[in-house]
């Protein structure tokens, strides 16, 4: 694989809940190395096409393609051997499960001998997970839970971390904290990242190149720059 | 004092049985939300394929594992043929389904084996131990004992081994287990089998006591779901005291009031219980899930 080649690439997806079509099919790709967000209103198919990444989603039509494989028909396991996270919208932690079992769990397919390590990582970034780790998950506050997803998700080791609403029910302090352990996860593990948000301002701002959607279909796309000052965007999402 | 003591016994020994399959009713509604009203039949399918095999001439320690391998099987068929093509029905569908493969499975039953009662040779003899002025038979000991191991296995299963803590997350949050890379599918299927086995285990060690036959599966997923009410739906701890309460009810209103209401005097007094408790003793605040 070329390094410019898309890591993900999607074609013409379409997707719905019975027979209410949700994506009419939708197409973009992340390239390594980015960060990718994905902006839209409520109910725009954001979440949706998470969730058809992740294969937890039926696909009526289109395609997935990840680093070079078709996992359009893939299981939601095999896609996270392939190198797929995601955190999904509202943490979804394993609340009796003790902090570091939900850690642990994350690095669930893996089967070799850095996994410890990866733990102490995961516990330097969030040194309040670590202090708390022999305790129930859902005792954790909202934005303890949200860095537990993320650590979660690190645990998999994956190439690709897909965040759903990372920002969402979070006071603005915490909602930078999130932002600024997002950028850093980019830096330091090098890891691609596809954000999907309705905080448009937040995701396009620390985005390499961002798409906008619309009822099910990709408005507009370009740099994260670019849709930050465009006046349609900014119209529609940014409040200005 | 020597008849309570001996009522005690004999509802712990008892009630020790309704504890697994309560155990099996909860590992399962964890995982899936199913009610699986076929757990008693596991429980006959264990007592009565050790007696067949045995009555074929197999040692008993070869039959025993067999039986609970023949329970397994069966378990994985009723997830992978009744539950699994149904996945995403209702619960009242779910339920229904597993009470339709009770039935089958007794009828089955009928055909393979026989009508009859049977019993099995007691472990360890038939001389009973004077405990304090009551007569225990050694076949208690190996109910007791047996559970006792079970409890303590499931134990470590589920809070030592990665495998058993995918079950736990699973039934915590399928979605996100799904998202982590856990094959729910496999695990709602494993968690059958190992209920399945559970109550195989529960039928041969009681055999030698209570007798056996085709149809007993019924009454007992009964009385092991009233348990696991009374616990509690979903907390194992919940589905083991309240499967010796259960248990210890029987014996006691048989032994003080009368045999011909011992079952009635149990179902009064956990009517009675979750009137004023209706999580049950160890259950959650809310009922959700019902």
């Amino acid at each position: 694989m070329r390094s410019d080649d898309p890591l993900l690439k999607i074609e013409g997806l379409r997707s719905g809940y019975g027979r209410i079509e949700a994506l009419h099919g939708v197409s973009l790709e992340v390239r390594p190395g980015e960060v990718v967000a994905l902006v839209g209103g409520n109910g725009a198919g954001k979440t949706t096409l998470l969730r058809a990444i992740s294969g937890v989603q039926p696909v009526t039509a289109g395609g997935v393609r990840f680093s070079g494989t078709d996992l359009t028909r893939a299981s939601a396991h095999a896609r996270v051997k392939a190198g797929i996270a995601q955190v999904p919208e509202g943490r979804q932690i394993f609340s009796p499960l003790s902090i570091e079992d939900n850690l642990r769990l994350g690095a669930y397919l893996r089967k070799d001998a850095e996994i410890a390590a990866d733990l102490e990582r995961v516990y330097d970034l969030f040194p309040v997970l670590k202090e708390r780790r022999r305790n129930p998950a859902g005792g954790l506050s909202g934005g303890q839970q949200q860095m537990l997803a993320i650590g979660r998700a690190m645990m998999s080791r994956p190439k690709l971390l897909l965040l759903d609403e990372p920002s969402m029910g979070l006071a603005p302090v915490l909602v930078d904290q999130v932002f600024a352990i997002i950028a850093r996860l980019r830096e330091e593990e090098a890891v691609t990242v596809f954000l999907v948000e309705q905080n448009a301002f937040a995701a396009l701002s620390i985005a390499d190149r961002g798409y906008v959607i619309e009822t099910g279909e990709i408005a507009m796309t370009g740099s994260g720059r670019e849709l930050l000052t465009d006046e349609r965007v900014r119209e529609a999402y940014l409040g200005v | 004092m020597p008849d309570f003591l001996q009522f005690c016994v004999s509802g712990l020994t008892v009630g020790a049985v309704y504890a697994l399959v309560a155990l099996g009713f909860t590992i399962i509604y964890n995982a899936s939300d199913v009610v699986n009203f076929a757990q008693g039949e596991f429980v006959m399918i264990g007592g009565m394929t050790t007696v067949f095999i045995t009555a074929a001439g197999v040692p008993l320690h070869f039959a025993i594992p067999a039986a609970i391998l023949a329970a397994m099987v069966i378990g994985l068929l009723l997830h992978r043929l009744a539950i699994e093509p149904a996945r995403g029905a209702s619960a009242v569908t779910l339920i229904i389904i597993t009470i339709g493969a009770s039935i089958f499975l007794r009828g089955g039953a009928q055909i393979v084996f026989d009508k009859q009662f049977h019993s099995l040779p007691a472990f360890s003899g038939d001389t009973p131990v004077m405990i304090g002025g009551a007569a225990v038979l050694p076949q208690s000991f190996w109910v007791l004992g047996g559970a006792a191991v079970i409890v303590a296995l499931l134990w470590f299963f589920f809070n030592r081994t990665l495998l058993g803590k995918a079950v736990l997350a699973t039934a915590a949050n399928r979605l996100a287990a799904r998202l982590v890379g856990i094959n729910t599918s496999f695990v709602v299927g494993f968690s059958f089998v190992l209920s399945a086995a559970i109550g195989a285990i529960a039928g041969i060690l009681v055999a030698p006591i209570t007798l056996t036959s085709y149809d007993i599966g019924a009454l007992l997923a009964l009385k092991g779901f009233a348990a696991a009410m009374l616990g509690g739906m979903g907390n194992p701890l919940g589905a083991i005291v309240g499967g010796l309460a259960v248990g210890l009810l029987e014996a006691l209103g048989a032994g003080y009031i009368s045999s011909t209401y011992k079952d009635a005097i149990a179902f009064i007094v956990i009517l009675a219980v979750l009137f004023v408790l209706p999580g049950g003793f160890f259950g959650r605040a809310s009922t959700e899930r019902v």
